[in-house]
């Protein structure tokens, strides 16, 4: 498919993801909290195992990772099929995810609109219907708020639901059913009934898709209390968030992005479920901590290849919980390199990169050298006119130049 | 006749003369014709699907009715009469109670109160099973009563103590109830009829696709007049008749939504007709007295548990009280109210009681006693009732605490011990 940033012409090095699968695989067990510290320590040293291994550290830097396009890899064909795991599209390990859950427990069902006999507008649900049934694929009237409070209730009466919006931005109708029953319904009610809802759907900048397709919902829901919120970034980790919320008790947000869905990657054939409260270690570095989610993660490693070529080390950190961030990784990064660079698809005034502003600064203010510089959309409603939406959402060239600028 | 062929309008039965005066300022002449109603007006005008084949006539006309059932005392047994006295009882009881401890300071904030309508919820929801649900909205304390929540459970959480039955978290406007499947206490109108449509979702999907074969429960969902105007109202009619769930939308139409009439709101004011709208019936009921509600609910929910699919239930009910403790009620006429002091549906069964001799004065009395014993207690209780500490503050805003987060030192913040002080920063 084509490329989705200009200018990008490499493939997907699917090399260093494999390993970095591996590596994964082995600490992917949802963390108990029955106070086993140590356990949690060893998970964690996951990322830092590999800066330990010196060798490991300098391969990854010239190879570096993954770009956003679906690619026909240039690594040999041979190495590839004899790799374990399988390759997908990152709506298909969607469904992988979503279909397993389903298998596993019949309590889960879809609702939304054209999840049924459509296969989903991104076809995440395709298939679907056919082998479980129009009532447990759910296609709904266009009535966003009704059918999340029905999902919502249906949930509080031991169903285990996930409402697809059919773009994020449609579920600003369901905005009354998220913040006043999804988020506080376990609370008012004292603790009887819980809302294991999952609320997933495409969000983000796409490629001209107009104002009112292109918006960023994370910064809107951020403040209800009583959710969760996750983006999503490759097919590895979008099939095991979506397995994560599924499982959760809690209502959780599951943000994919538009552009991002046609992302190959190879995934382990074993079952594995991610951790919804973790972040993700893109890339170890030591001269920046560079935190980002869902597409910007790949402008960002964009422009660590630049970086890289002049002599800069940057830590690359997938946030992937939204709602609540993961500050043990986040702070052990900023801890080792002392300068935070955010970059994020969201808009400036309020906006996932704000509220991290505000919760490193509290955290972490010793261990910061420089101001924390945070690169978000600009806050325009994003035009139709591609040049427009180009310089509206954060590019790879504004990236380097503020490292740059921090690392002076 | 079959109860089960589209829409129809089930007349009420006759107990007691209707008020069928027609020198009433407020009602204008549409307004007459369609409450106290001659059958030429229940014609049905909405557009049939294909999918509905409607019987040409199926209005029952009054005379009918009681043809059918010679003998009134048909209408409930002795039993089940002082059943529904009783509640009716301990519905106002409660609520009178309540306004005199929002006065003395020992409850706050808003608080809607019942009294008046006691018909609609003790008509409906003592027919139901444990299993099955109520959704409500703010005015939500006695359909609670009604299904079984105790009223000690029901004043501790208004008085704001930790053993009301949402540890006093949820207050006036969000009782809930897992024991009792009472799903709400929404405080904003129209939020519960979705929720409402997600419970009787469920029952459907456990019937079959989980293959529990024996689940027939109904919902009801209770909202008001000015609710019948909001977008969440039709959307769920739509998906409820769409996917012929169990529930029963019941509206009560007390004509008034806090200072605004009903008629000035509302472009069509009879309810009922957006039910054919939808395909599903629509009924009107005299929601002041008690047995004629009753015997359209048994129809409702028959229907839903029989998986026929949803049924539009509007009465016509008053609150005898402001919106609010907090409303001044100067806009309603006084000889409005006065109109309908005079159907208060409490008086009306007990005189139906007495007259049919299912029940004698000193009976009715015994009842009455029992029920004030029973509202002084709760009040006791919820007094003597500790209430949150601090500890409680975190706690049930996840299910899973988990959610809160990994904290700078690695743990989870709900290890933290300070999380289970109430104290710890999330």
């Amino acid at each position: 498919m084509a490329s989705i940033f200009q200018g990008i012409g490499a493939a997907t090095s699917i090399s260093s993801s494999a390993s970095f699968d591996t590596m994964k695989l082995q600490f992917s067990s949802p963390r108990s909290i029955s106070g086993k510290k140590a356990n949690c320590v060893v998970m964690r040293s996951g990322g830092a195992k590999m800066d330990s291994g010196s060798s490991r550290n300098g391969g990854r830097a010239d190879q570096l990772v993954t770009n956003a396009v679906a690619a026909k890899a240039d690594t040999p064909a041979a190495s590839t099929a004899s790799k374990p795991g399988h390759e997908l599209l990152l709506f298909e390990a969607l469904r992988e995810g979503l279909e397993e859950e389903m298998e596993r427990d019949a309590r889960v069902c879809v609702m939304g609109e054209d999840v049924g006999h459509y296969g989903g507008s991104y076809k995440v649900t395709r298939g679907l219907a056919e082998k479980y049934g129009d009532l447990r694929v759910l296609d709904t009237p266009i009535a966003e708020n009704s059918f999340t409070g029905m999902g919502i209730g249906a949930a509080m009466t031991g169903l285990r639901p996930i409402i697809e919006g059919m773009n994020m931005g449609f579920l600003l109708l369901a905005f009354n059913q998220i913040s006043n029953n999804c988020g506080m319904l376990h609370y008012t009610s004292g603790g009887q009934f819980k809302i294991p809802v999952v609320i997933r759907g495409p969000g983000g900048v796409g490629r001209q898709l107009g104002a009112e397709h292109s918006q960023r919902l994370e910064s809107y829901f951020q403040s209800i209390p009583g959710i969760q919120m996750v983006a999503c970034s490759t097919p590895y980790n979008a099939k095991g968030l979506m397995k994560a919320a599924i499982r959760s008790d809690n209502p959780v947000i599951l943000f994919e992005h538009v552009l991002l869905y046609n992302l190959k990657e190879r995934i382990p054939d074993e079952e594995y479920v991610l951790n919804l409260e973790e972040a993700e270690m893109v890339r170890p570095g030591e001269h920046v901590t560079i935190l980002t989610y869902s597409r910007m993660r790949y402008h960002v490693m964009q422009a660590a290849k630049t970086l890289v070529n002049k002599g800069y080390d940057p830590e690359v950190i997938d946030i992937r919980s939204l709602k609540p961030f993961d500050l043990y990784t986040i702070g052990n990064s900023i801890k080792k390199t002392h300068r935070v660079l955010i970059v994020e698809e969201c808009m400036r005034t309020g906006g996932i990169g704000a509220s991290l502003t505000a919760a490193i600064t509290e955290n972490f203010h010793d261990y910061l050298d420089a101001p924390i510089m945070c690169l978000s959309s600009q806050d325009v409603p994003t035009p139709y006119a591609g040049t427009l939406e180009e310089w509206t959402v954060v590019q790879p060239p504004q990236i380097v130049a503020a490292v740059e600028q921090l690392c002076r | 006749m079959s109860i089960s062929s589209g829409p129809k309008i089930i007349r009420p039965i006759t107990l007691q003369p209707c008020n069928r005066s027609s020198d009433n300022p407020i009602l204008s002449d549409h307004r007459i014709t369609t409450f106290i109603g001659s059958t030429r007006t229940l014609r049905l005008t909405q557009s049939i699907s294909s999918s509905q084949r409607r019987s040409a006539s199926t209005i029952v006309a009054v005379s009918d009715v009681a043809k059918r059932k010679s003998n009134k005392n048909l209408l409930l047994t002795k039993e089940e009469g002082l059943e529904v006295y009783e509640d009716m009882i301990l519905g106002r009881a409660f609520e009178d109670m309540c306004a005199q401890m929002y006065y003395r300071g020992k409850m706050f904030g808003f608080v809607h109160l019942y009294n008046g309508q006691e018909a609609v919820s003790s008509g409906f929801i003592k027919l139901l099973k444990k299993e099955d649900s109520v959704v409500s909205t703010y005015r939500d304390h006695v359909h609670a009563l009604s299904k079984g929540v105790p009223a000690r459970a029901v004043m501790s959480e208004l008085f704001g103590k930790t053993t009301g039955c949402c540890r006093g978290q949820g207050g006036s406007m969000h009782m809930f109830s897992a024991e009792h499947n009472v799903l709400g206490g929404f405080a904003f109108i129209g939020e519960g009829i979705p929720v409402a449509t997600g419970a009787a979702f469920t029952s459907k999907y456990k019937r079959e696709v989980l293959k529990e074969a024996d689940c027939d429960h109904v919902t009801l969902a209770f909202f008001g007049d000015g609710t019948a105007n909001n977008g969440q109202f039709f959307e769920c009619l739509n998906m409820a008749a769409l996917w012929k769930l169990p529930i029963v939308f019941v509206v009560e139409n007390n004509l008034w939504a806090i200072g605004m009439s009903h008629l000035r709101a509302t472009s069509d004011p009879a309810i009922w007709k957006k039910g054919p709208a939808f395909g599903m019936p629509g009924v009107h009921v005299d929601g002041m007295d008690v047995l004629k509600v009753r015997e359209v609910a048994k129809d409702a929910i028959g229907r839903a548990r029989r998986g026929e699919g949803p049924t539009l239930v509007e009465c016509e009910t008053y609150r005898f009280r402001g919106h609010s403790l907090a409303d001044p009620d100067e806009l309603r006429d006084p000889n409005e109210k006065a109109r309908y002091a005079a159907r208060d549906p409490i008086t009306a069964l007990k005189k139906y009681l007495i007259e049919s001799k299912l029940a004698s004065e000193a009976e009715l009395k015994a009842i009455e006693k029992k029920v004030d014993e029973v509202v002084e207690d709760a009040v006791e209780f919820a007094d003597e009732s500790p209430v949150p500490s601090r500890s409680q503050l975190l706690e049930n805003v996840f299910a899973d605490p988990r959610g809160f987060g990994i904290g700078p030192d690695g743990r989870y913040r709900c290890e933290d011990p300070k999380f289970t002080q109430g104290t710890a920063q999330v």
